[in-house]
């Protein structure tokens, strides 16, 4: 047991703060969220991580990562919490759809996808959910038909980040419908220029739009774009859903470390003296150390096992819970003015954070599926359906 | 950045499971915790024997050399098997005193030797020859009735400094107080002018103290960790086996989710008690705020385990026979020490946004 960086971790991270001091477009210091001005910075910021090596850091060498153990991941994504600065857009096709094609994809779908997902020149997004199936994933709809050489797709996705911008889907969708739910589903690399892809962006609780419905009418889908086997898309989907939560609680914490030492700065200002507001930005402060610590044994278990534990869940609970009371507390330090919502102040700052976080205990994942998730496959409880 | 144990230290745990499961079943806890001392004397050559009493004491005085990670470990079983010998009292309390002195560490190590903290600001001590004679009471003391000496905090003519006083008889006064855990019994100790040794005079004696508070804190962080693990291991197996309209109780969401509550407070517990804990190790300068929020944040966490635990075992959970309360009781001892959670986070308002 070592919580101080090796030598090596050490110098990497110097390194990249380094870097990130002189890289991150001004245009993308103290990120929000990819919409707006930001969204247009994207992908050029995202080329400029690819070109200096911070994409892919857990890739295997031989699909163009940097081959290093996942504690280096870690630390990019706290110096890039604590530069303030936006991860890669490409997050999905980096986290997600790279890991899934590597472990099921063909010799010529990993030549193909791999290497640009690395360089951002494909972003990628995510269709699972459907209007009908947002927790009960195997119940999703859209239909996938192999008519001939192709399939065509239709039906519907929703909650799709990245969708607006994305060269790229990975979709789930039923091959059988009159099987059962799980042996039905087939799971399909999606161009999103081909014809008959629409994408609506939903704008959200804060008036931004970072999130979109896709439509799918008659979409051509080559039968080559097909990821595992026709029927076999649960288990790949299953792939895709284990790699959501790996190290994302360290992206996570490191928000929540930003979070909480604007906090500490806004008490400070605002209410150093009131007894009640020092108690529960301490109870924060202790939440924060909390989760931070949690992610350093999960961190040590996914290195030990190259499969992530179930503190990825509980990281994701506490984070999304700690961070909808944080930002409360914040709006009740600052008490009227708070209602002000335009401008570059704290309270137009904390109004947009605190109703933002309100989707932090639906989104990847809701609150009670983590329990769930918790309740039976940690702790072994009976299904509770 | 490794938050690991070694395969070592995962030994030293499994063997320190098996030990304690097969020692104190559930079934024993009832007979243990009403019988007159209180506690199974006989262990304690056990615990010994087992390395457990001199693991963090250095080797030239017949200890293992370790470090407070390996006895953080034994903490949170001794917790979890809610053991009521006075370890928590010797490692804990009681060793930065007792490593001024290098004969008593080795009495420590080889199980001889027990002792506890008797601690406030009303004991005087006054020189006597090449000894001390202590004076004034002190309350709540941990293990008072189980232990062979007291590590007392008394004002001498300098300030406040570190003393020895060994039982001899009936001398201190000891009077074991009806508390509510009655698994670590409390009691007040008198002294009227008893001998005692001097440890540490004033000038050293306020590090010594501070170092005592930060292993104490992590120290039942850690007890509280077990005491919580095991309240949701009992809320989970009951949940599992206990069947009503027709299916077992943890199908219901309104009680898996709390079990899956307990579950992630305890682990995030655990996790604010290992850092403490690796911090005391290595005199990390953050050791002293780890080990505030860690006893803070498990304290709570043990008594909301046990809350949890006993509404999930409903009118079984709430019986004298039932062992749940006696963990439950273990954990509002554990609330209560020290300070109260309010009292430790305003402690650490004070770090974050000053006075």
């Amino acid at each position: 047991m070592d919580l101080r960086d090796g030598p090596e971790e050490a110098a990497f991270r110097a390194t990249l703060r380094t870097w990130l001091e002189a890289n991150v477009p001004s245009g993308l210091r103290g990120f929000r969220g990819w919409s707006g001005p930001a969204l247009e910075l994207g992908r050029d910021w995202s080329k400029r991580l690819a070109r200096a090596g911070y994409a892919g850091l857990t890739w295997p060498k031989e699909y163009g990562g940097a081959g290093q153990p996942w504690r280096y991941q870690a630390v990019y994504l706290e110096e890039l919490a604590r530069a303030e600065a936006p991860q890669h857009l490409g997050v999905i096709g980096l986290g997600m759809a790279g890991p899934t094609i590597i472990a099921h994809g063909r010799p010529d779908q990993k030549t193909r996808y791999l290497a640009k997902i690395l360089s951002a020149e494909d972003i990628w997004c995510q269709g699972f959910s459907e209007p009908g199936s947002g927790s009960d994933l195997a119940s999703v709809r859209t239909r996938v038909e192999l008519i001939g050489d192709r399939f065509v797709v239709n039906g519907q996705k929703v909650w799709s980040s990245y969708a607006h911008v994305a060269d790229r889907c990975i979709l789930l969708g039923r091959s059988a419908t009159a099987s059962e739910k799980h042996e039905g589903l087939t799971y399909l690399i999606v161009d999103m220029k081909s014809p008959g892809v629409e994408v609506r962006p939903l704008r959200q609780i804060t008036g931004e739009a970072e999130f979109n419905e896709i439509f799918f009418t008659d979409v051509a889908v080559p039968k080559e774009n097909l990821l595992g086997e026709i029927g076999g898309g649960w288990r790949v989907a299953m792939t895709t859903l284990s790699h959501e939560r790996g190290t994302f609680g360290f992206a996570l914490a490191g928000a929540l470390d930003v979070a909480v030492r604007k906090l500490v700065a806004l008490a400070r200002e605002r209410a150093a003296t009131d007894a009640l507001v020092r108690d529960r930005v301490a109870r924060e402060w202790i939440d924060l150390q909390a989760l931070r610590y949690t992610n350093y044994r999960a961190l040590a278990r996914l290195e030990r096992t190259g499969v992530p534990g179930p503190e990825g869940s509980v990281a994701k609970l506490r984070w999304s819970e700690a961070n909808q009371r944080l930002t409360k507390l914040a709006i009740e330090i600052i008490g009227r003015e708070a209602q002000v919502a335009d401008g570059d102040g704290a309270p137009a700052y904390w109004r947009h954070q605190q109703l933002r976080s309100r989707g932090n205990t639906i989104e990847a994942g809701t609150s009670e599926i983590l329990r769930n998730i918790i309740a039976e496959r940690v702790l072994g409880l009976p299904r509770s359906r | 950045m490794d938050f690991s144990f070694s395969p070592e230290q995962d030994q030293l745990r499994a063997q320190a499971r098996s030990f304690l499961e097969k020692r104190y079943p559930l079934a024993r806890l009832a007979e243990i915790a009403t019988s007159e001392d209180g506690w199974d004397r006989a262990s304690w050559p056990e615990l010994a024997r087992l390395g457990w009493t001199g693991a963090s004491i250095p080797e030239a005085q017949g200890g293992a050399g370790l470090s407070f990670v390996e006895e953080a470990i034994v903490f949170e079983e001794l917790g979890r098997a809610l053991y009521s010998g006075p370890y928590f009292s010797t490692i804990a309390l009681g060793l930065p005193a007792l490593a001024r002195a290098p004969d008593l560490l080795a009495k420590v190590a080889s199980g001889a030797f027990t002792a506890t903290l008797a601690s406030g600001t009303a004991v005087q001590a006054r020189e006597a020859g090449d000894r001390w004679r202590l004076r004034g009471e002190t309350d709540l003391v941990a293990d008072a009735g189980s232990v062979d000496a007291f590590v007392v905090q008394a004002r001498g003519p300098d300030g406040i400094g570190l003393y020895l006083a060994e039982r001899h008889g009936t001398r201190p006064q000891i009077c074991v107080l009806d508390t509510v855990d009655a698994s670590r019994r409390l009691g007040r100790v008198t002294f009227a002018d008893d001998d005692a040794r001097l440890l540490a005079a004033p000038a050293a004696a306020a590090e010594i103290i501070a170092a005592t508070r930060r292993r104490a804190l992590a120290a039942i962080a850690l007890e509280a960790v077990g005491v919580a693990s095991r309240a949701l291991a009992l809320g989970v197996e009951h949940a599992k086996s206990r069947e009503q309209f027709g299916r077992p109780i943890g199908a219901y969401q309104a009680v898996s989710h709390k079990l899956a509550d307990t579950y992630v407070e305890t682990e995030l517990a655990r996790s604010l008690a290992y850092w403490a804990a690796w911090c005391i190790a290595e005199d990390d300068g953050q050791a002293e705020l780890a080990a505030v929020a860690a006893k803070a944040y498990a304290a709570e966490a043990a008594v909301a385990a046990c809350e949890r635990a006993i509404q999930v075992h409903g009118g079984m959970g709430f019986t004298w026979d039932h062992p749940l309360h006696r963990y439950y009781k273990r954990a509002l001892w554990i609330e209560s020490f020290d300070r109260s959670g309010a009292a430790h986070r305003a402690e650490i308002a004070q770090t974050l946004l000053g006075d």
